[in-house]
């Protein structure tokens, strides 16, 4: 059930228009800019500096509760970070280049001749296993970037350098596609979205030889993302920047508003580095929770005074529990799963080759990950970001703590945002996400032609996910 | 064929309905509450270097709670979820607030006036028992997760 909202001739000039992306763009651009500055020049004090409100109160509360949700990936397309890498590759901010063509170093230093010139992103890189590496070791620091400017001033450095320096040798986004921290989990959990781009018709396609959908032609670039759209099957990978609907001279492209999850029902083929970031964002939420929303002073401080030997254990503590104790548990539902269907599958006895096999069991299962972990992390954001969310209008005036008043909004006193209604908030998310989950845990059983009770275990371990959150905020 | 599919639907939604239902009954329906005698409560919260201590309280509901903020370092604020009041208290000076615990849960307390780094974050739980809500909600996610897997069984 969709429909394509880009057929209404209005939307579809304004999604066709390159004005609308790169006008987003520029704007998050310039408050990447405020937000490095403030925090390498403005106040240490977190809730007076603009870097922290503005990135982690403002910015991650739109992305958990608005974009990812509703969006999918459109954050990725008007992401700042990766904006002076497409401006170089393309030597072009806004008119695309004659045919699409892009630049790199490698283009010139590692052309050979006949080729096109690129460097391939190397085959083992090409999954999300190291966005989820990255995002593990930003968590580790994440008690010290969330409060500190200057650090996340410095991580967003670190994240905009190496953006650049990956654009200048492989083309088109293969920082966002491959190593981004946070496109991988924003990928996963885009599959949820009630909006995506495709094909309208595979058949078109087929008969297209050019691809112009992928190379790039005079109307547009190839696909950032390296993707054919003939073969897109879900939100993951897709930013929805609509490089494709300019490119296609077919006008087999479309921008659909759909059923919410669409991307989920088919929990075949499903990957297992996917399917890890999901146990590690569960594993992470959880955490987080425990860390940064409980009661317990001494635990945030540690979590905070990196290079400490309390921070190393807390390390140990977050690796092994996103790691090991997750992951752990899961597949022992999996494997439980197999034992009340009462046919083993080899792929869940031998690890190795379940991470080999595409059509893993555990990998399918791991499909609901994505209603749950989304609706524990919305959970989590509403937590901590509404109550202190008032806190963006004096540092709106004020960027750099200095004692400005720009809009007038310096004084403004701190003032919680539905603080007495969080709990109710959270609680229907998490049915929800809870509801979606145990849906998708009976659909794999039956996909992968197991009986409903083999989805048993799984559902058990959905439940007791959600009653061990409700406990952390609510007991 | 289509009989057993149009059947099988209606079970379907029949499930569907009543898990709905029993969702809403387990968030929604009054409770008799019974419990201890209401009395009145001093507590004594110290607050520094981003935690409160004790960093959970727990009192009956309809209680008289009288919380005593002390500072051990800078200004620290105490501002009470759900509640809406607040006091402040620096060295030397303590805050105090005064009310009545006439609402059930699970209710954070984090302090209100920018202290440090993790001040965000420095954050408290007052329980008022019986903790009802936290009891509806994770029967509304038992009966939940049971209903989801009812209404999508084969």
């Amino acid at each position: 059930m969709h429909y394509a909202i880009s057929e209404i001739p209005v939307i579809k000039r304004f999604l066709k228009s390159r004005w609308l992306q790169w006008g987003i763009t520029v704007v998050t651009l310039a408050v990447f800019l405020v937000v490095i500055l403030t925090g390498l020049f403005g106040t240490p004090a977190g809730n007076h500096n603009f870097g922290i409100v503005y990135v982690w109160l403002v910015w991650w509360a739109l992305l958990k509760l608005i974009f990812v949700p509703f969006l999918g990936r459109f954050w990725c397309s008007v992401c700042p970070i990766p904006a002076p890498g497409d401006w170089l590759q393309r030597r072009a901010m806004i008119t695309p280049r004659r045919g699409g063509k892009l630049y790199t170093l490698a283009t010139k230093l590692f052309r050979k001749p006949g080729s096109f010139g690129a460097r391939p992103w190397p085959k083992f890189l090409r999954n999300i296993w190291a966005q989820n590496l990255g995002f593990l070791a930003v968590a580790l620091f994440s008690a010290l970037i969330l409060t500190s400017p200057l650090v996340t001033a410095l991580t967003l450095l670190v994240f905009i350098l190496v953006s650049l320096l990956v654009s200048l040798f492989y083309e088109r986004r293969a920082f966002c596609r491959y190593l981004c921290p946070i496109g991988g989990f924003v990928g996963v959990y885009s599959q949820i979205a009630p909006v995506a781009v495709r094909v309208k018709d595979p058949a078109v396609c087929e008969s297209h030889t050019e691809k112009t959908c992928y190379t790039g032609s005079d109307a547009g670039y190839g696909c950032p993302y390296f993707n054919l759209p003939q073969r897109l099957q879900a939100n993951t990978l897709c930013s929805m920047c609509g490089e494709c609907l300019r490119t296609c001279p077919k006008d087999n492209v479309a921008f659909y508003v759909r059923v919410p999850g669409a991307d989920l029902l088919n929990t075949r083929g499903r990957r297992m580095d996917e399917a890890f970031n999901g146990l590690m964002m569960l594993g992470a939420a959880f955490i987080y929770s425990v860390v940064l929303i409980g009661p317990d002073g001494g635990l945030k401080a540690t979590a905070r005074a990196v290079g400490t030997p309390g921070w190393f254990v807390y390390v140990a503590a977050l690796l092994s529990f996103s790691l090991l104790v997750v992951p752990g548990l899961f597949w022992l539902c999996v494997r439980l799963s197999q034992v009340l269907a009462g046919r083993p599958r080899p792929d869940m006895v031998d690890i190795a080759a379940a991470v080999r096999k595409r059509d893993s069991l555990f990998a399918g299962y791991a499909t609901v990950l994505v209603p749950l972990g989304l609706a524990i992390w919305v959970a989590f954001t509403l937590s901590f970001t509404m109550t202190n969310l008032s806190y963006a209008w004096p540092a709106l005036s004020d960027p750099f703590g200095w004692g400005w008043n720009l809009f007038g909004t310096a004084g403004m006193a701190w003032t919680p945002y539905l603080s007495g209604v969080i709990p109710y908030l959270q609680v229907p998310v998490l049915l929800v996400g809870l509801i979606v989950a145990v849906a998708l845990a009976m659909r794999t059983a039956h996909q992968h032609q197991q009986p409903s009770r083999a989805a048993l275990p799984v559902s058990a371990f959905c439940a007791l996910a959600v009653v061990g959150l409700l406990t952390l905020y609510m007991a | 064929m289509i009989g057993t599919q149009f059947a099988r639907r209606k079970t379907q939604w029949l499930f569907a309905g009543v898990t709905m239902a029993l969702v809403a009954l387990a968030l929604l329906a009054p409770l008799p509450v019974t419990g201890a005698a209401p009395q009145e409560r001093h507590i004594t919260i110290s607050a520094h270097t981003f935690a409160f201590e004790p960093g959970t309280v727990r009192v009956n509901r309809g209680d008289t709670v009288v919380i005593n903020l002390e500072s051990a370092d800078v200004m620290h604020g105490l501002y009470l979820d759900g509640y809406e009041i607040s006091t402040r208290a620096e060295p030397g000076q303590p805050g105090e607030l005064r009310f009545v615990a006439d609402r059930d849960g699970a209710f954070h307390f984090r302090c209100a006036v920018p202290c440090g780094n993790l001040h965000p974050f420095m954050i408290g739980k007052l329980i008022v028992e019986p903790n009802l809500p936290w009891l509806r909600a994770v029967a509304a996610t038992l009966i939940a997760a049971v209903g989801a897997g009812a209404v999508f069984w084969k």
